[in-house]
């Protein structure tokens, strides 16, 4: 009856040393050593970090409308649900009335529910689905659009923030983000520490 | 041990972590109000209240209720759950029924948290709830008296 | 029960339930309807049978022994309201208690065997049910006229009171005992329509409370002691077996007992549902798919597709169909495609089973118990009277639970024979089992074409269908005629409109996939293909969709028109099809003996039909519950379009089925359920079934109205896999 992949043991061996160039599908930072300029350096480092940014794992819960996505394909989520008030579902029928506090196999098999604490959308201005790089850079960048984070602050979520992880935890049946979340936190320190700089329009 | 409060009483539960809340409650307490219809999350017939609020108890690990107060069919209480089961029960709302226990305590829940609902709102809270007879219209008029009940 | 003890008289003193009022039946009562013809009991009509129906207990209430399995259609509630009201009893005084399995009391007339189908229930019911309510109120004031000494003439009954003139009165329970010495009527006197209390009033349904509080009990409620639970797994491909299996895992999971193989699967018994399906993910089976069906929908669809175009054996002729079509003006054709449909009641199907010495009980949703007991005891090797079937409430069935083959009973009594011994066992079946199980609505294609002369009438119509037959292969074969199954093709046939030239094939395809009626069986199909394809050529030759229906229908149609122009006044038709971002779309289909019309309201959402309201005009003969009737056109409706707009059971590459639980097979959900209004035609017609006719008309409703809105003829359902998201 196990029919299912499991992705985690796949994604493991993939891994390898973390010395690979690429790690499960993204580039660790000394890959971009090479480039001379640094606002160059630092546009090519925020265009990796959009490797996990633009995955689906990721994007899916930053939707620029008020209903998450799911799946590889970004279908609408079913069951239907809102956004709500607080980021967090509707009365009657919140992220917790399904989501757990962490992923959950099914009984009967055939995949997994996700879940973290807290598990809930991004707020609207973070929304980046359909957006372009310069777009979700620009927008990261602002603190009126970023939860009013300072950019160490960002790096701090980036690299450290239980939910942004569980993109590479996503349990059975999901494929995690390319890379690992260190490497995310690498990438993103580097391009702050290359000047921040956003791919352009 | 699983130690939680079960319809007010506290109980203990020998299972192994990952048994879903769902089965216990069926198979241990032999509580079979709270329905099995799909096992992932998709359906509702399961709901149940964990500490005051919707739960579906077919992904609910019983290790995640250690502590916790879970409320199911056979006693969910206060006005607006009785609100809930007159206003079903004076427009026959079930047809099989099997899905309508999931329904009553997303309705009661909905309630509990906004008295008087829209139909986009009571969208909100009860798309999670299939009814494979579609007694949707009913549920939905239900809804309103019961709120209307409520206003007094 | 104990069923010998009814006399010819048709009494039974019980000693535990107060009494049991049987009536004695003639023959001539047996078969109401022309329906009994496709299930024509012409073996051994056991004649006089006596049926118990009635039971009046000391304390006045009176509960009615319900042949037929409640799943939310009605029969408790309205069965109930027949011997009411000829009983005179007051409402809050009555109960429903489902029957055992017992052919020889409760057969369906129509069928010859008990069991509930084809929306049957009212229809072979409503005679006899006033008779058996009928006669016990004769009884009981036969009773009351003794005891009292007067003459039975001058008591009355009224609301549960039996009383006289002189001032004396009592309930029912009073003469419960001394009406058991009363002879019964040998033809009980029935009321006229317009003396009816009951009948066409909305009595509130008897199960909703129990429904409502989460207290009515059904098969997977049920818990023996030391009753085992058992998932089995089965193939992924339709006919699959297994070829071997290894354990070793599955048997190392705590609270597992033992692993077996079955006909069609491996058994995992557990202690409880937890460890029973943890045991079966950590099974590994091997299947042996020689046997099974390894083409995707896509090749079935082009083998139909290719078949379809060979012809195949005529089911209805008149006139010269193709003759018609090569001389017309205009011709046009469409091939409509339905795919194989999961029937999703949400109770999956499950059963138990306790076996003690040699005896076997057997708690079950079941919709065929005449066919459900003698598979159990022969998989047993037992006796049929040794077999006690309880049929429970059931979670919805929408004919899933009506098994030719008996495979769930089946499947629980090798689960016991495996086990061997004493022992109870609970079979049962994840929502993944349910859906990937068969059984499903056939695939069809309906390849049809059709011919305009110059002024826009019809001047041919020829409609090839195409599937497998339910009834093939199975007890249900002996009621085809010349090999041709009905079921296939119903409402293809039979049309209300009078064409002058028609021809309606059937080409009978064969697969290993399992085929079953579902809800509204041939007409889920049928009634789509019909009425969308007759709504473009009305529209290719100019004419009104309500109109130009009316203007076709036979002389006999009176019934199909006058829903039809019901619904068209319901729903204000005034022959525009599109208003602002609204089109309507119509539809009418007649579907075991009830006629039904809708209109529907659609918008395009983001490309996608939201259908904002249904008007319904149903009739059904006299109403007996305008309520459940309505709920019943209302659910009918929301079932069908759930249909229509998402689902599609999908055999993928290699045979292997797509769809296994609700995230990919979309039930409709109430923000998309429409609006429902509901006209009842008046009539004194004998009451006909409900629980099916709701369905036919709505997808074909829904698809004029978006050819009307988009310029697009659906022809490939669901409506997900033809209109983008």
């Amino acid at each position: 009856m196990k029919n299912t992949l499991n992705i985690m043991a796949i994604t493991a061996l993939m891994a390898g040393p973390v010395m690979a160039e690429t790690v499960n599908g993204l580039r660790t930072v000394n890959e971009f050593d090479a480039i001379e300029g640094e606002a160059e350096r630092s546009t090519a480092l925020f265009e990796e970090m959009m490797v996990v940014i633009g995955h689906p794992r990721c994007l899916n819960c930053h939707p620029v409308d008020n209903s998450p996505r799911q799946g590889m394909d970004m279908q609408m989520h079913e069951p239907p649900v809102v956004r709500g008030e607080a980021d967090f579902g509707a009365p009657g029928m919140r992220c917790t009335t399904c989501h757990g506090e962490q992923n959950f196999t099914f009984a009967a098999g055939g995949g997994s529910i996700p879940g973290h604490t807290p598990w809930q959308l991004a707020p609207i201005e973070m929304g980046w689905v359909g957006k372009s790089a310069a777009e979700i850079c620009a927008q990261i960048k602002d603190e009126e659009r970023n939860g009013g984070k300072t950019l160490e602050e960002l790096h701090e979520h980036n690299a450290e923030d239980g939910l942004v992880g569980w993109g590479w935890h996503p349990g059975e049946g999901r494929e995690p983000a390319p890379g690992s979340q260190e490497i995310f936190g690498e990438l993103t320190k580097a391009w702050i520490e290359t000047g921040a700089a956003c791919p352009a329009g | 041990m699983i130690n939680f409060t079960l319809n007010g009483k506290e109980v203990s539960v020998d299972a192994p972590d990952d048994t879903p809340l769902l089965w216990v409650l069926r198979d241990e307490m032999r509580l079979t109000g709270t329905k099995f219809g799909c096992g992932i999350a998709q359906c509702g017939a399961c709901t149940v209240e964990l500490n005051g609020m919707t739960r579906r108890s077919c992904v609910t690990p019983i290790s995640m209720v250690e502590g916790s107060y879970v409320t199911t069919i056979e006693a969910v209480e206060g006005r607006e759950a009785r609100a809930v089961q007159a206003a079903w029960e004076a427009i026959d709302v079930p047809q099989c029924g099997w899905c309508q226990s999931g329904q009553v305590m997303s309705a009661t829940a909905l309630l509990r948290e906004i008295p008087n609902p829209t139909d986009e709102e009571i969208d909100n809270a009860m798309a999670g709830n299939i009814c494979r007879c579609a007694t949707y219209v009913r549920i939905r008029a239900a809804i309103k008296n019961a709120a209307k009940e409520l206003e007094g | 029960m104990n069923t010998s003890k009814l006399s010819r008289r048709g009494f039974l003193s019980t000693a535990s339930a107060g009494l049991v009022i049987g009536v004695v039946l003639p023959e001539k009562s047996r078969a109401q309807s022309g329906a009994a013809t496709a299930f024509d009991p012409s073996a051994d009509p056991a004649t006089f049978a006596p049926n118990a129906f009635v039971r009046v207990a000391p304390d006045d209430t009176v509960t009615v022994l319900i042949k037929h399995i409640e799943f939310g259609q009605g029969p408790n509630t309205g069965l109930a309201t027949l011997v009411a009201e000829e009983l005179d009893a007051d409402w809050s005084q009555m109960r429903a208690e489902s029957a055992p399995a017992n052919d020889e009391l409760y057969a369906n007339s129509l069928f010859g065997l008990q069991g509930t189908g084809g929306s049957t229930a009212m229809a072979n019911s409503y005679m006899q049910m006033r008779k058996a309510g009928a006669a016990a109120r004769a009884m009981l004031v036969d009773a009351a006229a003794a005891e009292w000494g007067v003459p039975a003439s001058e008591i009355t009954v009224s609301k549960g009171r039996i009383s006289h003139a002189k001032g004396t009165e009592a309930g029912f329970g009073a003469f419960a005992e001394k009406a058991a010495t009363m002879t019964a009527p040998a033809e009980p006197k029935l009321k006229q329509a317009k003396d009816f209390i009951l009948i066409g009033t909305d009595v509130p349904k008897l199960d909703t409370h129990a429904k409502t509080t989460g207290k009515a009990e059904y098969t997977m409620d049920v818990y023996r002691d030391g009753m085992e639970t058992v998932v089995v797994a089965h193939p992924d491909k339709m006919g699959a077996v297994v070829a071997s299996f290894d354990d070793t895992d599955a048997l190392k999971v705590a609270g597992v007992i033992a692993v077996r193989e079955i006909p069609h699967g491996v058994a995992v018994y557990a202690k409880n549902t937890g460890a029973a399906l943890k045991g079966r993910e950590a099974l590994r089976v091997t299947w042996d798919d020689s046997k099974a069906e390894t083409r995707s929908s896509e090749q079935i669809y082009a083998d139909f597709s290719r078949a379809a175009a060979e012809g195949g054996r005529a089911a209805e002729e008149v006139g010269d169909a193709m003759a018609g079509i090569d001389g017309a003006v205009q011709v046009i054709e469409a091939e409509f495609h339905f795919p194989y449909l999961a029937h999703a009641a949400l109770e999956p199907l499950d059963a138990v089973l306790e076996m003690t010495d040699g005896k076997a009980e057997l708690w079950m949703g079941s919709q065929f118990p005449s066919l459900d007991k003698p598979t159990l005891a022969a998989t047993l090797g037992i006796n049929p009277s040794d077999v006690q079937i309880n049929v429970m409430f059931a979670g919805g069935s929408f004919g899933r639970r009506a098994q030719p083959t008996a495979h769930v009973a089946a499947e629980v009594a090798e689960i016991a024979k495996a086990a061997g011994g004493n022992g109870a066992w609970k079979l049962l079946w994840t929502r993944e089992d349910d859906m990937t199980g068969g059984y499903y609505r056939p695939l069809t294609v309906h390849k049809m074409k059709g011919g305009l002369d110059a002024d826009g009438n019809i001047v041919g119509w020829h409609d090839v269908v195409v599937n497998q037959s339910i009834m093939a292969g199975g007890p249900m074969e002996a009621m085809m005629k010349d090999g041709m199954d009905p079921t296939s093709y119903e409402g293809a046939t039979k049309m209300p409109y009078d064409l002058p030239a028609l021809k309606v094939d059937w080409v009978r395809q064969d697969s290993p996939v399992s085929v079953l009626w579902w809800r509204s069986v041939g007409h889920s199909h049928t009634g789509y293909a019909t009425e969308v394809f007759l709504d473009q050529l009305l529209e290719a030759g100019g004419k009104d969709p309500v109109q130009g229906r009316l203007d076709l229908m036979k002389g006999d149609a009176g019934r199909d028109r006058g829903v039809l122009e019901k619904v068209a006044e319901l729903a204000g038709w005034d022959g525009t099809k599109v208003k602002g971002d609204r089109a309507y779309g119509v539809a009418v289909h007649e579907s075991f003996n009830t006629y039904v019309a809708q209109i529907v309201e659609v918008s395009d959402q983001g490309g996608f039909p939201k259908v904002h309201k249904i008007w319904c005009a149903v009739d059904c003969g006299v109403a007996v519950n305008p309520n459940v009737i309505r709920a019943q056109i209302e659910g009918g409706a929301g079932y069908g379009l759930g249909s229509v707009l998402f689902d599609e059971v999908t055999l993928g590459e290699g045979g292997t089925i797509v769809e296994r639980n609700f995230d990919t097979y979309r039930m409709l959900r109430i923000n998309e359920m429409p609006e429902v209004e509901v006209a009842i035609i008046q009539s004194d017609n004998d009451p006909t079934g409900i629980g099916e006719p709701g369905l036919p008309p709505v997808g074909p409703a829904v698809a004029n109205a978006w050819r009307a809105l988009t310029g697009q003829a659906v022809t490939k359902l669901p409506f997900s896999k033809s209109v983008g998201v």
